[in-house]
């Protein structure tokens, strides 16, 4: 039976690692994740958990601990933002080249400089190829229920990697929504009993973690961490189909908005998304054939199913909350066309940056883009490929 | 507090470090790590920094180590071997464990004086219980000879080179053992490979210490200190008696000196045998062996006076 609250992002994430009871979390503060933690540790205080929790000097010592903790043997949990997750970014690799099932929180926010605290993701996508498993979430309940799920999808024993958690800095963190909450039990038995693999503790079977790998087998080491990386979309579905059975929410790879018969399409991350389909709403009333493709497992990206979903379109806008600074496109940007890439016929794509640092995204954003969009459909003329929106010229 | 053990019955223990990891021939490091884990009545579970030791006792599909080991990253070693005493604190309160296990984290002078610092700093002020060992041999020697804060004053190294305007290194030392002991730990040590019983019985006397330990013990490196390969032994001796490397620990507070030189020898007794402080002998350089000798004789002298507070 579900039990309907009104909580923040931030609340329901750390509420969820409640239900979780990891063994051990080892976190670090930093807006606007703090919030996360410092419930988390309340639950810590109050005996409402059985975890460990380590308090450490850095987030580079968060993600270290995490390490040492998880190739200990256990289930391991702590939560970042921003210039957190970037002095993690060392250990980040050697999480996932080691295998080893963490599960993080990132509430996204920018990266300096300029130094600012608020929402994009920037932080995220700077941590894209660092062999993680990223979800992203449109809003608290979808924050709520990938937490849980990553557990089950790190894991699983077909896959064994991190998982990184993803939902808007403040716009998602700190907003209050309705939230649906399973039981404790439910989310207890949905994840199930963590699964040793090589424990360190296990001192009468002595097992080495961190080995020195050269040029004669490093190779091979990487192709088999590719191998597991496309195992990982597949995990995903399962997990989410039990979900579904659990929760009644659907969740797959992505989640495609009145795609299907669309001529024009937005491809956006996060609770931009939601925005945007409300004005997607109002086109489609109006007898445009408009749609959305939002991404939810965003690594190992899952390109064909987002090639195939995309296909049909004539022209298509993918909106990127962070720059990828060199004069190409934006990240997501970059994956989208790499997925259409394979056929001859495919939209028209271009590119928007959006909303860094905090800046709105608001609905007349989105009704410009889809304008943009239906002319581009119609004269096949591109004014620009790529181009900030919602700045100041 | 721990039994006395004698050589008899160290010899009759296992080592947990096998033979046929590729550290040179003559390194202070891994004879150190021999010491460390044979003084232990219970199995350990070590991190180990990036450095010598860690690339050469686990070259995949090879390891030297017969007890658990992690090696994570260069400046990480004590967060680590910390997050894996969690994980242990957490699963004997849920009854999942049983074993009574050590924590033990390894790392050089470069992992632990310089860019592990605040890991170790970290570590120590959390509480964990686990022991630190810093093998020191005054540089980062797995890159080449680098100078790091461990690198004693006038020592040649490949990043601070003797030329003809530079003497080697122009600073001091850090004293890190008694960095860690400010952190109000129960129990910090100073120890040598050459003084192998006191060395043993202060692992032993950690390890039966809860909470955070630290020892700092001197590891000769015989192609950074350009010495004779099977010096590592006696120059860790002379270190001792000349009192560079004194003998010590610092149990709740009080400064306890475990070995004092009958006749103190002079500091040159430590440079000359070693290639590094060569430049030190130049007629010119005089005044620079002067102050280090001086130096040498400030720090023993401080030292004792420590001591002496503390005694009644």
């Amino acid at each position: 039976m579900a039990k309907v609250k009104a909580a923040t992002g931030n609340e329901a994430v750390a509420n969820a690692l409640r239900q979780v009871n990891p063994d051990v979390c080892a976190a670090y503060p930093i807006t606007p994740q703090t919030e996360l933690m410092q419930r988390f540790s309340t639950f810590v205080s109050d005996g409402k958990v059985k975890t460990e929790l380590v308090l450490v000097e850095s987030e580079h010592s968060a993600m270290s601990a995490c390490v040492g903790a998880s190739a200990a043997g256990g289930r391991v949990v702590t939560a970042t933002s921003a210039q957190g997750l970037a002095l993690m970014w060392e250990v980040l690799f050697i999480a996932s080249g080691t295998r080893l099932p963490i599960v993080m929180p990132v509430v996204n926010r920018a990266l300096s400089a300029p130094l600012n605290i608020h929402g994009d993701h920037s932080d995220a996508m700077g941590a894209r190829d660092s062999g993680w498993i990223q979800l992203w979430s449109e809003n608290a309940q979808e924050a709520y229920d990938n937490t849980i799920q990553a557990f089950r999808i790190g894991e699983h024993m077909d896959v064994r990697l991190p998982v990184m958690i993803n939902m808007d800095g403040f716009i998602i963190s700190h907003s209050i929504a309705r939230i649906e909450y399973l039981e404790d039990e439910e989310v207890s038995s949905f994840i199930g009993e963590f699964r040793l693999l090589n424990p360190l503790l296990d001192v009468a079977r002595p097992v080495s973690y961190g080995p020195l790998i050269l040029p004669d087998y490093y190779m091979e080491y990487r192709r088999a961490q590719s191998e597991v990386a496309a195992r990982v979309p597949d995990v995903v579905m399962d997990v989410a189909r039990d979900f579904e059975k659990l929760s009644g929410r659907k969740y797959g790879l992505f989640e495609a908005y009145r795609l299907d018969d669309a001529d024009i399409g937005i491809v956006i991350l996060n609770s931009a998304a939601g925005t945007s389909k409300d004005v997607i709403d109002e086109y489609r009333s109006r007898g445009v054939k408009a749609g959305l493709l939002k991404p939810r497992l965003y690594r190992p990206f899952p390109y064909r199913e987002v090639g195939e979903a995309l296909r049909h379109l004539k022209a298509l806008c993918v909106l990127d909350r962070a720059d990828a600074f060199g004069g190409s496109f934006g990240p997501v940007f970059i994956d989208v066309a790499t997925s259409l890439y394979p056929y001859d016929v495919r939209p028209i794509m271009i590119n928007k940056i959006y909303g860094l640092g905090g800046r709105d995204y608001m609905p007349d954003h989105a009704e410009a883009v889809l304008d943009e969009l239906l002319q581009i459909a119609e004269t096949g003329n591109v004014r620009r490929y790529k181009e900030y929106i919602g700045v100041r010229e | 507090m721990a039994k006395v053990l004698t050589l008899k019955e160290l010899s009759k223990r296992e080592i947990n470090l096998s033979p046929g990891h590729r550290m040179c021939s003559g390194c202070g490091a891994p004879i150190v790590v021999k010491m460390v884990l044979l003084a232990s009545d219970y199995p350990v579970v070590a991190s180990n920094a990036t450095g010598c030791l860690e690339v050469s006792s686990c070259i995949s599909t090879y390891t030297a180590w017969k007890i658990p080991w992690i090696h994570n990253a260069f400046e990480n070693a004590a967060a680590t071997i910390s997050g894996v005493e969690a994980m242990y604190r957490s699963l004997k309160r849920q009854g999942k464990i049983t074993d009574e296990i050590k924590f033990i984290g390894f790392g050089g002078d470069g992992g632990t004086y310089d860019i592990g610092l605040q890991s170790l700093s970290g570590s120590m002020e959390r509480g964990h219980d686990m022991l630190y060992i810093c093998y020191d041999n005054g540089a980062y020697m797995n890159t080449g000879i680098q100078r790091s804060s461990a690198t004693p004053f006038g020592a040649d190294t490949t990043t601070r080179p003797v030329g003809s305007v530079v003497p080697g290194k122009t600073e001091k030392r850090k004293n890190l053992t008694k960095i860690i002991a400010a952190h109000n730990i129960p129990y910090a040590a100073q120890a040598s490979p050459s003084h192998w019983s006191d060395l043993v019985k202060k692992v032993r006397k950690a390890l039966e210490i809860k909470g955070p330990k630290f020892m700092n013990i001197l590891a000769p490196c015989n192609r950074g200190w350009r010495s004779r390969s099977d010096d590592a032994i006696a120059l860790s001796r002379l270190a001792v008696e000349t009192c560079y490397w004194p003998l010590y620990e610092i149990e709740d507070g009080v400064t306890k000196i475990t070995f004092k030189p009958k006749e103190k020898k002079p500091i040159v007794d430590f440079l000359k045998p070693q290639g590094r402080f060569k430049h030190l002998f130049k007629p010119e350089n005089e005044a620079l062996l002067a102050r280090i000798q001086e130096d040498v004789d400030k720090e023993w002298e401080k030292l004792q006076k420590e001591e002496a507070c503390f005694s009644t």
